[in-house]
């Protein structure tokens, strides 16, 4: 047992305490967590991250609700308590499943079982990582000249994302932290996030890394907190620029918020995940006129999401704003692998060269 | 030179007699028949799929009333058989009184023909026009003549068989095959079948639709449908009581028109003014009669023949300053609150409705010298559609109305109420309601105002449209006092969930883990419900004698202090209940009162009492009130009603806030994260 998972249990063990104490009182056992809206999200000026404000939501037994995530809070911390005892560690789905056997505090859907993970979080300053709970693997891969040092089921050993691994690449453990996953050296000048997995290939496939280079990391639509935890190391320890390259469409922007700014489920550890010098690159809205690519239509959703990014204050800046208004006037998106349009060499001969050297990475 | 003139004027004279004459000879007369064909929409027709429709409504209408009159229990067969695209043959075959041979044609193939044109009494058909109009447009759209059979009861009557078509120029039948014949195993009824061209349609404003919601308003009538497809469909007899049989009322002179007067006056058979006056209108007496002629200044021996405009105009304006009683209301017809709710049930139960507010039949009324009644049902809940607008069934005696909803009375009384105080959903408390609810109205008069001849709407006037939203408003009470109580219902199984089994989970699992003893959980328990809970429980013993008993817990920190009340069939107590400690007195009509006198926190009392005799299962211990105490405080007792006739209903309440039920932060929490869901991009990013 770590030092920090030894923290995780004395937090787990004062959450339980505290309702039994109400409970003992008489009183009507309540917990109080910061809200988790995009109302309550603040500039963090230290880390340069948004964090959660200083809204307050109380859950109380009043409400069967209430009541019923107070239960689930005690039967996970035990079983927590269970697997860092026996030292196992258990997806997020095998909590839900395991939660079949919790009669009054079962999950109903896993994302009971998600969110609570994260409470946990919030209330215990811990990470979910620390109380051996993991998601899925998330199918985010690394490629490009940098050597992992990480624990295999024979200790922990050394990768090279280019020689050792397949043409996909290196995949992204689901726990980064330093115990497990250690960055030993690298050559690169910059880093480059990309949301399909087809430009990834592409860029693989044109030989981009070595030519310019730099290290790719897919990241496989919403990046998992794995990859945003590997993103901020690189840097971090190894001071490379950050750079993200999606579609244009409005869920793309937001997957660039959450790499540089931190997304709203999990403010309350921004500082770990999110990278704030983080650049984009594109698809803008401008590149779709000034690159002429071929568009699809807005669909409502997809206007309702370009709204909602307006009121959002991580996207409340000049670029955003006007880029976020000239997508909802022409009314346009477009797919990163548009630029195919001008064959299979376009971006990474011209494309990407030119906007890089716009952002000064090249 | 002098003569010239003349016969110049005469010349020009001629001229304009000859354009005089050419103008009449295109003048010709117009028959109601033609008339009509030309203005097919005035009757309704005025879409393939209506006209489907209005044919098989005239018939079946005209059936129901005739079964009615002959004190018949109807059985009404329709069969429908697709000729082609646009063509139909439509068969209706009813098991009413018949109609005399000689009658047949006239019936059938005439316009303007029939009984009823100058009776008032509540009646389906209004106008006999119906069935005729549909004939006619058969014939018109298809050529084909409409073939009609009927026989009348009698072991020796013959049934009789031809086959009409109308000449819309003379408004006179064409009869051809003209034979007796023997209807095998018919003892009396007609049918009739026509083609016409139509389009077949399902869902609303369907033949379906319509022959189901009068089954509904039927449900003394056996309806049998044969969809084009071959699909039958079966409307059972949901009671065999016939209803009653509606009477014919002389006309009442309030609301009179000229033309009516006059028609009326030129018809009579009385020989003075004034026993046309008594005899030939309700409500007028032998002193009414005087007054009204007096104040017109006309001999009460004149010829009513004999009346010039401006004598009816007196007697209108007589009228108008003479008190006279309102019509008779007796020979009006509604369904009744029973049969009403017996009729929903039996055909909507496929939709498995949670509730049926009782049905709401309002004492007569009248308006413009017309008797009306109104009627209201209301069902809630089961498989009815809850995000879509109500649906509306609007009948006018006893028959449905499909088309133009939006111009009846019936849809804007309606919509005038706000339904959020009934616990149905309106934007703005106006419109019509969403929510899983059926609203069903019954307007029946010996005259319903429609607003055009294809009666498809009643019109809005201001009497009937109030008295139709004091019968919605009565239903939709019973309603929202059902959906309280299936609200409190539904708090308390969530607090008893929490009280009961998530509290002591959470101190066990607490316990267990700190390894300390499980807490005592009365007082956090006692916080949480903060109510008096009242639980009826009834045993039945085997003499018919029942024991009801009612647990009081004082599930709230403080003590309290209240009365309970309940109307019990006196006849029924004895000395348990007069014996019991907390029983104060009951008054001579069975209202008994209890008083509890500080029951402390988290403590229970229980209220026994035992009822014998035939009346005993008529109490229904759920129906236990409470005063004294601040109804939100309490649980398995309503507030008492304001009419029960007992003083001091002052409520004591201070810690109001404890009761509400939903934490605002919660809620807010929870709208938050569901923003927040729906803000990632599809796909959690751990997954």
């Amino acid at each position: 047992m770590n030092e920090r998972q030894k923290k995780a249990l004395d937090n787990l063990t004062s959450v339980v305490e505290t309702t039994y104490n109400q409970l003992n009182d008489g009183e009507i056992p309540v917990m109080n967590l910061p809200l988790r809206a995009k109302k309550n999200i603040e500039f963090d000026p230290i880390h340069d991250v948004w964090k959660y404000g200083s809204l307050q939501t109380t859950r109380t037994a009043k409400t069967v609700q209430g009541a019923q995530m107070m239960l689930r809070t005690m039967y996970t911390a035990e079983f927590i308590n269970e697997m860092i005892d026996q030292g196992k560690s258990s997806t997020l789905r095998e909590m839900y499943y395991i939660s079949e056997g919790w009669h009054n505090a079962k999950f109903h859907t896993q994302d009971e079982g998600n969110l609570l993970a994260e409470d946990l979080e919030i209330i215990t300053h811990c990470m979910r990582e620390d109380f051996k709970l993991r998601p899925e693997e998330s199918g985010a891969h690394v490629y490009g000249n940098v050597d992992f040092k990480t624990m295999t089921k024979k200790g922990m050993k050394d990768f090279n994302c280019i020689d050792d691994v397949a043409e996909t690449g290196f995949a992204i453990p689901y726990n980064c932290e330093k115990e497990t996953f250690e960055i030993v050296k690298t050559d690169a000048k910059f880093v480059m996030a990309i949301e399909t997995g087809g430009m990834y290939a592409r860029l693989i496939e044109n030989g981009f890394p070595e030519k310019f280079n730099c290290i790719l990391v897919h990241l496989s639509g919403q990046p998992a907190r794995s990859t945003r935890r590997l993103i901020k190391r690189l840097n971090e320890e190894m001071k490379l620029p950050i750079t993200v390259f999606t579609d244009g469409d409005p869920w793309s922007f937001r997957i660039y918020g959450s790499v540089a700014y931190g997304a709203i489920k999990t403010a309350h550890i921004s500082d770990f995940l999110a990278t704030p010098t983080a650049q984009f690159i594109g698809i803008t809205p401008s590149d779709i006129l000034n690159y002429d690519l071929p568009t699809d239509k807005l669909t409502d959703k997809d206007v309702g999401a370009l709204n909602a990014e307006l009121s959002d204050p991580r996207f409340a800046d000049e670029f955003w704003v006007n880029e976020i208004q000239a997508m909802l006037s022409m009314n346009k998106k477009a797919e990163q692998q548009a630029l195919a349009k001008y064959g299979l060499e376009y971006v990474t001969n011209t494309y990407l060269p030119e906007k890089l050297t716009n952002l000064g990475i090249l | 030179m002098q003569s010239d003139e003349p016969v110049k004027e005469a010349a020009k004279k001629s001229d304009k007699l000859n354009i005089a004459e050419k103008m009449a000879a295109k003048q010709q007369e117009i028959s109601v028949t033609e008339f009509f064909e030309k203005n097919k929409q005035i009757l309704g027709f005025d879409s393939r799929s209506k006209s489907l429709l209005m044919g098989i409504k005239e018939a079946v209408d005209n059936a129901l009333d005739a079964c009615e009159d002959a004190n018949i229990l109807p059985e009404i067969i329709i069969k429908m058989n697709r000729v082609d695209e646009e063509d139909f043959i439509v068969y209706i075959e009813d098991n009413g009184p018949g109609i005399l041979h000689k009658m047949l044609p006239n019936v059938f193939g005439r316009l303007l023909y029939g009984s009823r044109f100058h009776a008032l009494r509540q009646s389906r058909g209004q106008q006999g026009i119906g069935i005729s109009a549909t004939i006619m447009y058969g014939n018109i759209t298809t050529g084909k003549p409409a073939h009609i059979q009927s026989k009348i009861e009698g072991e020796d009557e013959v049934a009789w068989k031809m086959d009409i078509m109308i000449d819309t120029k003379t408004n006179r039948p064409i009869v051809t095959n003209d034979k007796a014949f023997t209807w095998e195993g018919k003892e009396h009824g007609t049918s009739i079948e026509y083609t016409t061209k139509g389009r077949y349609i399902t869902g609303k404003q369907s033949i379906f639709e319509y022959l189901r919601d009068t089954a509904i308003v039927n449900p003394h009538a056996l309806i049998e449908f044969h969809d084009p497809d071959g699909k039958k469909y079966l409307f059972e007899r949901a009671t065999e009581q016939m209803p009653p049989r509606s009477k014919e009322i002389k006309p009442h002179p309030e609301g009179m028109e000229i033309g009516d007067l006059m028609k009326y006056s030129q018809n009579t058979q009385q020989k003075t003014m004034k026993t046309f006056l008594k005899n030939d209108f309700s409500r007028i007496t032998d002193r009414i009669a005087d007054d009204i002629l007096e104040k017109a200044v006309i001999n009460p021996e004149m010829k009513p023949g004999k009346l010039s405009r401006e004598d009816m105009k007196a007697i209108l304006g007589a009228i108008q300053k003479v008190k006279i009683m309102a019509p008779p209301t007796d020979c009006l017809s509604p369904i009744g609150d029973t049969l009403i709710k017996k009729g929903l049930m039996h055909i909507l139960d496929g939709l498995r409705p949670d509730y049926y507010a009782t049905p709401v039949t309002r004492s007569p009324k009248a308006v413009n010298g017309n008797p009306f009644v109104v009627e209201a049902g209301i069902v809630y809940g089961g498989e009815i559609p809850a995000d879509s607008p109500v649906s509306i069934l609007r009948i006018a005696n006893r028959v449905p109305l499909l088309y133009q909803q939006g111009a009846c009375a019936i849809t804007k009384a309606v919509a005038d109420i706000d339904w959020r105080r009934y616990g149905l959903e309106q934007r703005g408390g106006k419109g019509i309601p969403y929510g899983p609810a059926i609203i069903l109205v019954h307007v029946a008069s010996t005259k319903v105002p429609f607003t055009s001849e294809g009666k498809e709407a009643v019109a809005a006037f201001p009497e009937l449209q109030a008295e139709i939203g004091h019968a919605l408003r009565l239903c939709a009470r019973n309603l929202k006092s059902h959906l309280n109580k299936m609200e409190r219902k539904t708090k308390t199984h969530a607090k008893f969930e929490i009280v009961q089994d998530l509290l002591p989970d959470m101190a066990n699992k607490a316990a267990e883990m700190l390894k300390r003893p499980v807490p005592d959980l009365s007082r956090t328990i006692s916080k949480i419900m903060n109510v008096v809970w009242i639980e009826p429980a009834v045993i039945k013993s085997k003499k018919g004698s029942r024991t009801i008993t009612y647990t009081i817990y004082n599930y709230t920190t403080t003590e309290r202090t209240f009365k309970l009340h309940a109307q019990l069939p006196k006849e029924c107590v004895n000395l348990t209940l007069f014996t019991n400690p907390y029983f104060l007195d009951m008054n001579d009509e069975g209202k008994a009162n209890w008083e509890i006198k500080a029951i402390p926190q988290s403590k229970m009392i229980q209220i026994s009492f035992e009822l014998k005799g035939d009346l005993a299962d008529t109490f229904d211990a759920d129906d236990i009130y409470i005063s004294g105490i601040n109804p939100v405080a309490v649980m398995g007792a309503e507030a008492i009603p304001g009419d029960w006739g007992i003083k001091g209903l002052e409520i004591v309440e201070s810690n109001e806030e404890d009761f509400v039920e939903e934490d605002p932060e919660e809620k807010a929490e929870e709208e938050a994260e569901e923003e927040e869901l729906k803000f990632e991009k599809e796909g959690d990013d751990d997954e």
